[in-house]
């Protein structure tokens, strides 16, 4: 019909199915997030690192270049400590972008009170969680595992099928570290600003869950004599579990296994604050 | 006033039409109760609505948005059943919600967004394809009067055009029932009347049938065939608003002079019901007694009657009467 045309007609035609809902969002919030010009600089800066790992992979496997610049040829190792400093480096870049962009994911909708008209249609709460947090999900793997298996694939290439069946396991432990990064991370983003409501607010509380959460750990541990407080460090706890996944020497105060549950606790509470406050009206008892 | 025999004449009123088939059933409870911790907002409800235009009435608290939002799954019954166009509200409220358009009574937005595309999401939420919810996002625009506007954000929109783009985001994806929560709240008169005639147009439209909320007689009156009054959370009365009108030809308005306590007690003697303010007179007539009647007692106490004319009961009388039930 066209648009000149007052009268209300009602629609017909056939209908898109209903588990392709959830990704109208995410095309509408991925959009928003590009709209500024910051966020699009820091996502380009969240590529350099894994480009300088590209060069030195390449520089790695030329020897002759290496002897050119009078440079010995074992100077670069390609092994699990390199995709390890990725991953980290990674990691900040991850946290960063989420502190720009988690909270701007759900705190407009909570403030103008978009949640009535999102849920009096075919869509349920948990579609629309998947659809906020696949915003993050995506924007956070662009810049983690997906960068890391490309350059272990490059670096499988370039050394031969035998270093890459060896090395498989970092492959694994690129993916895992950083699905369960990216996993907190979204959580704690889009729940923080559902209980805030205040994107900027939002934004400092998560800064200040990971700056201040580190230095209540230490005043825990000094003052109560323990190791109990690297609990409520969840870099702490990441950075343990990364260690674990990629081998690499470390000592840590608390076991492998009860940082991995931690952080899982971390990851229900924050999606039980999230589904708390993800609905189309408080109930007021 | 609407005349009993001067039927549509009233400004706003609908042309009459013939009576059309009975509609099925839009809303059925059976015993619908909702509690909200130990407060029970909702106390069992049982009506079938089954009017193309339905009007929710009742004072603040009454439980109508709650029953709005338990109808659309928002709250969950702590009792009975709902069911709207047949699926139950408890275990099929997708369905419910595919065939639903809703427009609250809260400011619900998203400010940065422009309206073309705030409504364009919410065609594609509710499954329609992102090139038809494009086209169908200019109309519902274009049809309710906010074309100029439509790409501008809506945090920079006025009242009454928050009204509007709520309005058309409910209708876009050609919902067959449309649930509006007080629609005119917060508009100036023009606005108001405005958003009454679209209803109006919607409603004759005969695409969609429409529930609306409001504590607003005169919206409801304008607007609507049914109406359930709510009270306390409970039913204090539904009824069709033209069965109602023409069940009450029987009720009176005088204009006298020189009326006092003997004429309104003769009159009561024949089984009328009075209510006397200053020299005006309202009565329902019994069954039996005719306007001579009337005219007989007051010649025998030397009453004179300046005017006398049957009035139907307004949506006003009603309502209070259901409130005072």
């Amino acid at each position: 019909m066209a648009v000149y045309r007052r009268n209300y007609k009602a629609y017909t035609g056939a209908l898109t199915a209903a588990w392709s809902r959830c990704f109208v969002l995410f095309r509408y919030s991925r959009r928003n997030l590009f709209r500024s010009k910051f966020m699009t600089a820091l996502f380009v800066v969240c590529f350099f690192y894994p480009l300088m790992c590209l060069i030195m992979i390449y520089l790695a496997h030329s020897a002759s270049f290496l002897r050119e610049m009078g440079l010995p040829t074992e100077i670069l190792s390609i092994d699990n400590k390199f995709f390890f400093h990725l991953i980290s480096v990674q990691g900040v870049f991850a946290f960063l972008l989420t502190a720009l962009t988690g909270p701007g994911l759900i705190s407009p909708d909570l403030a103008n009170g978009a949640l009535p008209l999102f849920f009096c249609r075919p869509f349920s709460r948990a579609e629309y969680v998947l659809g906020k947090s696949a915003v993050l999900a995506i924007l956070l793997s662009e810049i983690t595992w997906v960068p890391g298996l490309i350059l272990f694939v490059i670096q499988a290439s370039l050394a031969g099928p035998s270093w890459a069946w060896t090395n498989l396991w970092i492959a694994g432990s690129i993916l895992v570290s950083s699905l369960i990064w990216i996993a907190i991370l979204s959580l704690l983003a889009m729940a923080l600003s559902a209980w805030v409501k205040w994107r900027i607010v939002a934004g400092a509380l998560l800064l200040a869950v990971m700056f201040f959460g580190a230095g209540f750990a230490q005043a825990i541990n000094a003052v109560m004599r323990t190791d109990s407080g690297h609990f409520f460090d969840l870099a702490y706890l990441m950075g343990t579990v990364w260690n674990a996944l990629f081998q690499v020497d470390s000592d840590h105060a608390i076991p492998v296994a009860e940082a991995w549950i931690a952080l899982l606790v971390y990851c229900a509470i924050c999606l039980g604050l999230l589904m708390r406050k993800v609905r189309a009206y408080e109930v007021i008892k | 006033m609407i005349t009993a025999t001067q039927p549509g004449a009233a400004d706003g009123e609908r042309t009459q039409t013939p009576p059309a088939a009975p509609l099925a059933p839009l809303v059925e409870m059976q015993g619908l109760s909702v509690q909200f911790g130990k407060r029970e907002v909702l106390r069992g409800l049982t009506a079938s609505l089954r009017g193309r235009s339905i009007g929710l009435l009742g004072p603040n608290g009454a439980g109508k948005s709650t029953l709005i939002n338990t109808l659309l799954g928002f709250y969950k019954s702590s009792a009975g059943t709902a069911r709207v166009f047949g699926y139950d509200v408890g275990t099929e409220i997708r369905k419910i919600r595919g065939l639903v358009g809703y427009m609250p009574e809260n400011d619900a937005f998203i400010s940065k967004m422009s309206a073309v595309s705030f409504v364009q999401m919410m065609g594609e939420l509710s499954g329609l394809p992102k090139d038809m919810a494009l086209e169908r996002a200019h109309e519902a625009l274009f049809y309710v009067g906010l074309a100029e506007a439509r790409y501008r954000q809506l945090g920079t929109y006025s009242l009454g055009m928050k009204q509007l783009a709520k309005l058309a985001q409910a209708i876009v994806h050609g919902p067959k029932l449309l649930i509006l929560d007080e629609p005119t709240n917060g508009l100036d008169p023009s606005a108001r009347q405005r958003m009454i005639r679209m209803i109006k147009d919607i409603r004759d439209g005969k695409e969609m049938r429409i529930v609306l909320c409001s504590h607003l007689l005169r919206d409801v009156e304008d607007t609507c065939d049914e109406v359930l009054i709510l009270k306390q959370g409970r039913i204090a009365h539904y009824s069709n608003l033209d069965e109602e009108r023409r069940a009450n030809k029987r009720f009176l308005e005088l204009e006298t002079y020189g009326a006092n306590g003997d004429f309104t007690e003769a009159i009561e003697k024949l089984g009328c019901e009075c209510a006397v303010i200053a020299n005006r007179m309202k009565m329902i007539l019994a069954d039996g007694i005719e306007t001579r009647d009337i005219f007989r007692i007051a010649a025998e106490q030397k009453v004179r009657i300046r005017r006398m004319n049957f009035r139907r009961d307004t949506l006003e009388d009603i309502f209070l009467k259901a409130m005072e039930s």
